[in-house]
């Protein structure tokens, strides 16, 4: 591999990995949105009603 | 409304992000992708894979988000139903009749594949792999999905058949979805998503450890093979026949060595060998590789299916989009290019090196099950990482399939007010006959490439657009991004106003001229001649009956599902309400 294919290489992969990586932080770091959306159906959707 | 609300929903935000990008995480990463950066060059490949993501996949996964929470706040969990209820049209209904046809139908092929992907896992996991060539790997998947002729499919329920893993994946399938959005998909996509994550960074190693795995081919290695993936410029050499100019040989050239070798040969004989490079401003200025770049963004994404949307439907109306989004997005991306983009091609190179590569072929399948079967039969315990492999693509692909299910269920339960045990029963009905079909007529995947081309390529292609369009010019942009914005952790950047509003979809319809005129009329956009597609001579020109019949299957579930929506009365009543208000 040439130079400037190392270097589109860790351009590349380093890009999505810090995108992927802050937005997993922003996600499990952002209170009151983890947990509970809607509450735990602990059913199928028919058999609630 | 009798029915206002869904009684569904998600458990948590993990949960929904992890979803979609399982939805969007497929073969598509693993396996297309690798392939087109290795044919159209990585640098340029890039630049143009990144301009794609940033003005058309970003943008479009975020209307789908916000439009679909919209409509699932206003009780409307199908796409019909959605775009009925933000779409103040009696036509609304009928576009989003594309938001769940195409999934369906997709379903029927793509649980095909996922099957192949279950029966190389087992098989490899049984010792029963193991090939000396590309010939025999290429024969081995023929027999496998019966490829040499229609039914030959079904002769084998074995191991060595698709037959039962076709059963199992659908199965699974279904179950999962009667588990319910939360209760099935979403449990299952945050066990499955991080799983296949895992083992495709045990196979990376692998990889990257592989060195020079045949010592008397020292030109095929890892590092050529990363070369070949991301050198953004690549090298050619041609041989011709000096005497009536023919050309005899055409390969690309990624060993340093070799590329000394023949550059001496060409020193020697100008007349007979050429050693060339083209650069990254010459690859970037072919509209094929900006085809390619925006063709995969789009399907990687799952963009246009309409599965984000009803996916989205399942939210509160203050839940965050925005992030989520961006979230789902980027762990596609992470698969795409941190893992897919490092394992296939530099493993196969390794093995059989650029130019066996080039020789067998870099399309999705040729990779999948002609060249990867052959290099895990080569590499010291190959069987178990053949079977991890295939065990990763059948994640990825059931992550998809189950994905594509939903849209479905979530119309048949809004359309004919049913419960949901009912509902999957009839989809599971109209989803096999189809799967059947498929398996049947094997022969050259003739039913499952016309359905992939016209559906899993064409009519994505059309909702994306008519979504985009519906989001910057019927709700607005800024009404848009003020619905988007409800409850969410990060905002849209101003720049996404243009973009959303002009960029993306002028970008979009110049794709879908320039991939009509390519992939339909088969213009050649360099030399300018033009030959009819395969697609359109199999339907006009020398009629195919496999084809007639998959593009009536198409044309029959769209006819059935427009008169299913065109009768629902919660459609016509809210848009009469919405009409007085």
């Amino acid at each position: 591999m040439t130079p400037a294919g190392w270097t589109v290489m860790i351009l590349s992969v380093g890009a999505v990995c810090t995108l992927f990586t802050w937005c997993m932080w922003k996600v499990l770091t952002t209170p009151e949105e983890t947990e509970h959306m809607k509450g735990i159906q602990d059913h199928t959707p028919d058999e609630r009603d | 409304m009798a029915n206002p609300g869904s009684k569904e929903g998600w458990n948590s935000r993990l949960g929904v992000i992890l979803a979609v990008a399982g939805s969007a995480v497929g073969l598509g990463n693993f396996l297309r992708f690798p392939g087109n950066v290795a044919q159209h060059g990585g640098g340029a490949f890039m630049i143009a894979y990144v301009i794609s993501f940033l003005i058309i996949g970003l943008p479009i996964c975020w209307a789908e988000w916000t439009m679909g929470r919209s409509g699932g706040s206003k009780g409307f969990n199908s796409c019909p139903g959605i775009f009925n209820a933000i779409w103040r049209s009696p036509a609304a209904k009928y576009v989003g009749v594309i938001g769940v046809l195409s999934p369906v139908i997709i379903y029927m092929y793509y649980v095909n594949i996922e099957a192949w992907c279950l029966g190389y896992a087992v098989n490899f996991l049984t010792g029963n792999l193991d090939f000396a060539n590309a010939q025999e790997s290429s024969s081995w998947w023929g027999n496998f999905i019966g490829a040499d002729g229609d039914g030959d499919a079904l002769r084998s329920f074995g191991l060595g058949g698709v037959g039962l893993y076709l059963l199992a994946a659908f199965v699974l399938n279904f179950v999962l979805t009667y588990r319910g959005v939360s209760g099935g998909i979403e449990l299952f996509c945050k066990v499955a998503v991080p799983t296949l994550v895992i083992l495709a960074l045990v196979v990376l190693v692998r990889v990257l450890t592989l060195g020079t795995p045949v010592p008397s081919e020292p030109a095929e290695n890892v590092n050529n093979g990363l070369g070949f993936l991301w050198n953004p410029t690549k090298t050619f050499f041609e041989e011709t026949d000096p005497a009536t100019g023919q050309p005899l040989l055409h390969r690309e050239v990624v060993d340093k060595d070799l590329i000394t070798q023949f550059e001496s040969q060409a020193a020697a004989e100008p007349t007979r060998y050429r050693v060339y490079q083209v650069s990254l401003w010459h690859q970037l200025a072919d509209p094929q590789l900006w085809l390619a770049a925006a063709g995969q963004i789009f399907f990687s994404l799952s963009v246009g299916f309409g599965v984000i949307t009803t996916y989205a439907s399942y939210m509160r109306k203050d839940d965050d989009v925005v992030l989520s989004g961006l979230a789902a997005t980027s762990a596609n991306e992470f698969c795409e290019v941190a893992l897919g983009g490092l394992i296939t091609v530099p493993a196969a190179v390794a093995f059989i090196g650029v130019a066996g590569l080039a020789g067998v072929g870099l399309s999705t399948f040729d990779l999948g099950f002609k060249v990867l079967p052959l290099v895990f039969s080569e590499m010291p315990f190959g069987n178990f990482f053949g079977f991890l492999w295939f065990f990763l693509l059948f994640l990825a692909a059931m992550t998809s399939t189950v994905s594509m299910v939903q849209p479905g269920i979530a119309f048949i339960e809004e359309a004919l007010k049913t419960d949901r045990k009912r509902s999957t029963a009839l989809l599971g009905l109209i989803t096999a006959v189809g799967s059947g079909f498929v398996l049947y007529f094997s022969k050259d995947i003739k039913a499952l490439d016309t359905l992939d081309f016209w559906v899993g390529t064409f009519l994505i292609f059309v909702l994306a657009t008519i979504q985009i369009i519906i989001f910057g010019w019927v709700i607005g942009v800024r009404r848009g991004f003020e619905e988007a914005h409800r409850g969410s952790a990060i905002r849209i950047p101003g720049i996404y106003v243009a973009i959303m509003k002009v960029v993306c979809p002028v970008f979009l319809l110049t794709i879908i001229s320039l991939w009509l005129l390519t992939k339909v009329f088969g213009v050649n956009l360099t030399s300018g001649h033009s030959q009819l597609s395969g697609y359109i001579t199999d339907l006009f020109v020398e009629p195919n009956p496999v084809a007639w019949l998959s593009v009536g299957l198409i044309g029959l579930l769209a006819v059935a599902f427009a008169l299913i929506a065109s009768t629902v009365r919660r459609y016509k009543d809210y848009q009469k309400q919405e009409a007085d208000q």
